[in-house]
């Protein structure tokens, strides 16, 4: 398999001197689901803000699809963020916008074809399982189902990386595991899925390779590894 | 890369909406714009004209010089010779007090009439006609042709348009200072609106980036809500000094003419005027808007 993902010696430093990421190596294959895990303030974050060009690397290199982001010019960023699915914590909804609106907005701004919009957008809300709400608005949805709404809006462009900062960290461990299983259907798909969790329960249960950061520098990578912390 | 047409719509329709969601702030917007406008447009339809009389006086300043009534043919000829030879002299001209008068009912117009006794005795005495070959020559001319025999008078225009110039100096430098002002007010009062726009779409914004829209695709709907904003801005002064000149010109315009004085024509002026002031009001509202937009697009 291909990586997808690959991390050559990063290193991230703030502006007011924090030195967040110290020297990742990493690669990532095509298709693989990675929990990235680590005590709160280990770098998290910053590693998944990376993959998202949000935030440039201080030093190193950061390849996507055999791509270095890491000189990418700024107008050509807004495309590569086309090519990458992101998921936060707080589901980052327009609260005017109905459920199937939300979906079609991240469709129109990048000027998708209409009709490809509609097609589209049905598809992933029933991927999501949310397709009899789509006419429901944010409000009158439970915290599982706005998040959905949102892992649907993340993968719309159908993106070969999908990444998640705390997807289920706003979440009871219930709906959870419907995320979980969201994110499995899409993982099936050939999406590669990198995601920085606090569940101990969801790392240890459902088994993946488990990326360990502490202090800005990974301390464990292991295939089908546990969460390894008593949180 | 042209813009799909729908995109463009959909753009149009993102300002508008905002617009009309801000709506007290956009009418104060495009009032402070109108307002500036209004002043600006006041100030450059006199600053214009006033920049077209002195030209025209300056352009036609010559110096006068009148003759004793009692010199001789030959006199003049030595006179005219003399004249002639004065090095920033460019042309003499012998004008007869016949046609000196008759220039002068001419310019007279329509109230020739009153003026029968002028015709009956001619006051004024022959002269020579000298232009110099460039406007600031004039005094120089003027006092050396001065004390030249059989010269009663000489007359030059040199004072009026130097003081017409110093005016216009000094109008026009006020002028600035306070257009300026009031154009700085209207593109931080469209600033303003704008941020409120964008404030309220924050939300809206990182999320467009976060899916991959472009900074242009951003900006459009504030680029397009600053552009109406400017130009609404303009309609109301555009209508106004069209009114303001059409009155001038039609009314105040016969009476200047008498005193040889001619305004820029209505339509000349109410044109350029016209789409002037459209092209500062956008420019305002453009600015304005772009000016509150980029530091939101840093995400
Ligand atoms: N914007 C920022 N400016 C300065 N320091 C930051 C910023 N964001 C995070 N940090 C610091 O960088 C380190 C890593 O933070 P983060 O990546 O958010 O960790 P995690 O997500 O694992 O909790 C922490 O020490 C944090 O305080
Ligand atoms: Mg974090």
């Amino acid at each position: 398999m291909e990586d997808v993902i690959v991390m050559q010696n990063v290193w991230k430093a703030y502006p007011n001197g924090v030195m967040a990421l110290n020297g990742i190596d990493l690669s990532v294959k095509q298709g693989e689901f990675v929990y990235v895990v680590g005590p709160s303030g280990a770098g998290k974050s910053t590693f998944i803000k990376m993959i998202f060009r949000e935030l440039k690397p201080t030093r190193g290199k950061i390849f996507i699809n055999n791509k270095n982001i890491a000189n990418l010019r700024e107008r050509q960023v807004p495309y590569f963020r086309r090519k990458i699915g992101v998921v936060f914590q707080d589901f980052r909804l327009l609260p005017k916008l109905t459920v199937y609106e939300n979906v079609a907005f991240a469709l129109e701004v990048i000027e998708e074809h209409p009709r490809q919009i509609k097609r589209r957008v049905v598809e992933v809300l029933d991927l999501v399982g949310l397709k009899h709400k789509m006419r429901s608005f944010p409000d009158q949805l439970s915290g599982g189902e706005q998040q959905r709404v949102s892992i649907a809006r993340s993968i719309c462009n159908r993106p070969p990386v999908l990444i998640a900062d705390e997807p289920t960290g706003n979440l009871d461990p219930e709906t959870s595991w419907q995320i979980m299983e969201v994110f499995k259907r899409i993982n099936e798909q050939g999406t590669t899925i990198v995601m920085a969790t606090h569940n101990r329960d969801i790392v240890n249960k459902i088994r993946h390779r488990v990326v360990a950061l502490e202090g800005g520098m990974i301390v464990r990578d292991e295939q089908e590894g546990d969460y390894g912390y008593e949180n | 890369m042209a813009m799909k047409i729908r995109t463009l719509k959909r753009h149009v329709n993102e300002s508008f909406k905002s617009l009309g969601r801000n709506g007290w702030m956009t009418f104060a917007s495009v009032s402070a714009v109108t307002v500036s406008l209004l002043l600006v447009g006041l100030f450059l339809m006199v600053m214009f004209n006033l920049n077209k009389i002195a030209g025209d006086i300056e352009s036609d300043v010559e110096v006068r010089v009148y003759l004793d009534q009692s010199i001789t043919k030959t006199q003049q000829k030595t006179l005219e010779q003399e004249l002639q030879k004065i090095p920033n002299v460019q042309s003499v001209r012998f004008q007869s007090k016949k046609e000196g008068l008759d220039s002068l009912l001419e310019s007279l117009g329509n109230d020739k009439q009153s003026f029968t006794d002028l015709q009956k005795e001619n006051p004024l005495p022959n002269a020579f006609i000298l232009k110099t070959k460039k406007p600031e020559q004039t005094i120089g001319v003027a006092n050396t042709v001065k004390d030249y025999q059989n010269v009663t008078d000489v007359r030059y225009g040199k004072g009026t348009v130097e003081k017409l110039f110093r005016f216009i100096r000094i109008a026009r430098n006020v002028g600035i200072v306070l257009i300026i002002g009031l154009l700085f007010t209207s593109v931080f009062l469209i600033a303003n609106t704008i941020k409120l726009t964008i404030v309220a779409r924050r939300r809206e914004i990182e999320i467009m980036k976060l899916v991959g829209a472009t900074n242009a695709f951003v900006r459009w709907p504030y680029f397009i809500e600053g552009l109406v904003m400017g130009v609404l801005g303009s309609i109301i002064p555009v209508i106004v000094l069209m009114v303001v000149y059409r009155f001038a010109y039609y009314n105040l315009g016969g009476n200047l003419q008498q005193m040889f004085i001619r305004l820029i024509p209505y339509q000349t002026m109410t044109l350029n005027l016209s789409l002037l002031l459209i092209g500062i009001g956008a420019l305002i509202g453009v600015w304005g808007s772009m000016n509150s937009v980029r530091k939101f697009l840093k995400i």
